[in-house]
């Protein structure tokens, strides 16, 4: 308690420390948000809750991690890591989502659970269990005393998941495929009716969101570590995300990735950091509390 | 006629082989058993600990065998692989002990699975020494018959504060205005790591500012390296094996950290100089041998000549460091040796006292057992990564090169 207390007050003691925690919170939570965004795809196209995903991100810095190693340049990991990811992302459509995804709920849960295993596993046998990591190299800017770091790399990691987050929202809105998965999301029956192959829709989709999710994983890799077994921690947080968010509400996912990179860091700088996922576990507990309050006013309405 | 021809030539073949192992060596025998991990998940360490056995084994017969009374003996060991399986160490114990009658054996690999047999030996009371299993929750359960040549795991770092205070004294400090930072894993080796520093840095009256235990899926601790900006310990202490090690040294050389003295578990591991480069430099790394310090016995000399020597006797290690696995698997051995002359006897209780007494020089460093049998007189290393080198600085009197302090 007394520890807590004493962190709290250094936030104010301090006060640039605020800025700082949140300018992390923000990087952290422009990688989460990519994932998350992958997710709500999935989710609001497929009606599959992709429990792989964070295997998937993991995946992404593994490639990236490995051209590293065979001496291409870092930066160029993440354009391969999302072509890559992508014909990944197409063989597993193939041979395990297309089977499940008519199913019901649980089939679709328990065959990505599977697969989140399985692809942990196959990583800790080709690449084996040790922490990896990409040092791109490049200083790191310093403000305020040396209070606030920047550090070069992680600017341009987020600057990169900017760009593919604006090129997934452009193309979503003005491409011929982009509205045809928008149509599929909104009634696939409908969709189909009118020549749409969803088939076709979904197999994209799923690609599109593991190509995402891999580049997510390549510019993690320069920025923080990876290691066969972390998927889980960006699987957490993308479904806090896109619980909080709702499906097919873009800006809305954007916002709570931040919100959530930032109050992680805040919980872990009063808690400690051991509580810092607990955090994410706890808003997600939240948002579903306030989300069925909300609901049950509704349907009252409805009586 | 030809049959019967290759016969004979095979029973010559075998009585010169028994003739001439004979002459050469002369001696009785004494069995030892172990189950050790050749396969699973252990068996890398598994390995390099038979190799430490099978390298003093042959030393000691070449020195003349144990010399028992006017008698000598050599060594054998009886191995049984474990899988890096706790419940199938602990029924291999059991088989050596009771259809192969071993009267002594010699640790497996790992904490996890010395603690799976201890409880079989000690039930036959049969003296094990062991080489490999560090957690101290094995020093607490009151076994008698069980021996650890290494140091435990409090101590891996507990030197880093010794060295802190030293530093402190040479700066006119006083020890009590140290202030230290504590960032360990949330897992038992972490966690006696972290007993260990506190227990040290609370005799010498140094204060705590930081003490935080790191999640399991590690991959971003700026929120600790933040507060220790604005506390500025005077050391700071990092243990979450290898991704630990990795996310620490990453985001120390990104943040700028500039602590005096930052000590970690597990650098070589993560890799940390081929991963990080100048980041990781004048960082302190714990770890049990290290050939350049200034140990030295009789049988295998110095620590260096016992890296050598190894080298020639087991050429796949030619290109690498021998590992401090392998040292501490061979010391075990030669506790055997000295333990047994000086109880001048093959019977297991006169020597389980022997080996208690044990007070020796060894090419590993001093041996000594507590009553609850872990060697109290070894320290553990300090080793300082100075230009991309791993140079021994603490204890300072074994100490190859100087402690860069304060690092920049």
């Amino acid at each position: 308690m007394d520890q807590i207390l004493a962190n709290i007050g250094l936030l104010f003691e301090f006060p640039i420390v605020n800025l700082k925690i949140i300018l992390d919170g923000i990087m952290v939570g422009a990688l989460f948000a990519l994932a998350a965004y992958g997710l709500a795809l999935v989710w609001g196209v497929m009606n599959v809750k992709n429990l792989a995903q964070g295997d998937l991100v993991i995946c992404g810095g593994y490639v990236s991690w490995w051209l590293v190693q065979h001496g291409f340049p870092a930066l160029l990991g993440v354009p391969v890591a999302f072509v890559v990811m992508w014909g990944i992302g197409w063989v597993v459509y193939k041979l395990v989502i297309s089977r499940v995804i008519e199913r019901d709920l649980f089939t679709s849960l328990l065959a990505t659970f599977g697969l989140a295993i399985m692809i942990a596993q196959i990583l800790n046998l080709l690449f084996g269990s040790d922490t990896q990591s990409v040092d791109l190299g490049y200083p790191t800017l310093h403000f305020a005393d040396g209070l606030i770091d920047l550090p070069i790399a992680k600017l341009i990691g987020v600057l990169m998941a900017a760009v593919l987050a604006t090129g997934v929202i452009i193309f979503m809105k003005s491409s011929r495929m982009g509205q045809a998965i928008r149509a599929t999301a909104q009634d696939a029956r409908a969709a189909r009716v009118m020549g749409i192959d969803t088939e076709k829709v979904y197999a994209f989709t799923f690609s599109l969101n593991s190509a995402i999710c891999g580049a997510a994983g390549a510019i993690i890799v320069m920025v923080w570590v990876i290691q066969p077994f972390y998927g889980i921690a960006y699987s957490i947080r993308a479904f806090v995300i896109v619980t909080a968010a709702g499906l097919g509400n873009l800006p809305g996912v954007i916002a709570a990735g931040l919100g959530i990179g930032a109050a992680e860091q805040y919980g872990a700088h009063i808690f400690g950091i051991g509580y810092q996922q607990a955090i994410a576990v706890l808003l997600l507990l939240l948002v579903l509390l306030f989300r069925l309050i909300q609901q049950r006013r509704n349907r009252q309405v409805l009586k | 006629m030809k049959k019967l021809s290759m016969l004979s030539t095979l029973m010559a073949a075998t009585t010169l082989l028994f003739s001439q192992s004979g002459l050469a060596a002369d001696c009785g025998e004494i069995v030892i058993g172990s189950a050790i991990s050749l396969t699973g998940k252990y068996a890398t360490n598994g390995v390099h600990a038979k190799n430490g056995y099978e390298y003093a084994i042959t030393k000691i017969k070449e020195d003349g065998g144990v010399k028992i009374g006017d008698k000598c003996y050599n060594f054998r060991v009886i191995y049984y692989d474990d899988e890096s399986k706790g419940d199938r160490g602990a029924t291999l114990a059991e088989r050596l002990i009771s259809q192969d009658k071993v009267q002594y054996m010699l640790g497996p690999y790992s904490s996890g699975l010395t603690k799976a047999i201890a409880p079989v030996t000690e039930k036959y009371q049969i003296p094990m020494i062991e080489a490999e299993g560090a957690s101290r929750s094995l020093f607490n359960k009151g076994y008698k018959y069980l021996f650890a040549v290494l140091s435990t795991s409090e101590q891996y770092l507990a030197s880093a504060v010794t060295l802190a205070a030293e530093k402190a004294k040479e700066s006119g400090r006083s020890v009590s205005s140290i202030k230290v930072a504590i960032a360990v894993e949330n897992d038992p080796f972490s966690l006696d790591i972290r007993a260990g520093v506190s227990e040290d840095a609370a005799k010498l009256g140094m204060k705590v500012v930081i003490d935080e235990k790191l999640p399991r899926d590690l991959s971003d601790m700026s929120a600790i390296l933040t507060k220790v900006k604005l506390l500025k310990p005077d050391l700071l202490i990092v243990s979450g094996h290898s991704k630990g090690a990795a996310t620490a040294v990453r985001q120390i050389g990104e943040q700028n950290i500039k602590v005096p003295m930052i000590a970690l578990t597990h650098c070589e591991a993560a890799d940390v100089t081929g991963k990080f480069g100048v980041a990781a430099n004048d960082l302190l790394c714990s770890t049990q041998w290290s050939e350049t310090l200034a140990y030295k016995d009789k049988l295998f000399g110095t620590a260096a000549q016992y890296e050598t020597g190894f080298k020639t006797a087991y050429p796949e290690y030619a290109d690498k460091k021998v590992p401090y696995q392998t040292a501490q698997a061979s010391a075990a051995v030669y506790v055997f040796k000295d333990a047994f002359e000086r109880a001048g006897s093959l019977d297991k209780e006169k020597l389980r006292d022997a080996i208690a007494a044990t007070d020796m020089q060894t090419f590993y460093g001093p041996i000594k057992f507590s009553p609850a049998g872990n060697n109290i007189a070894k320290p553990m290393v300090l080793r300082q990564i100075q230009n991309g080198k791993y140079n021994v600085v603490a204890p300072s009197e074994f100490a190859s090169h100087k402690l860069n302090w304060p690092r920049k």
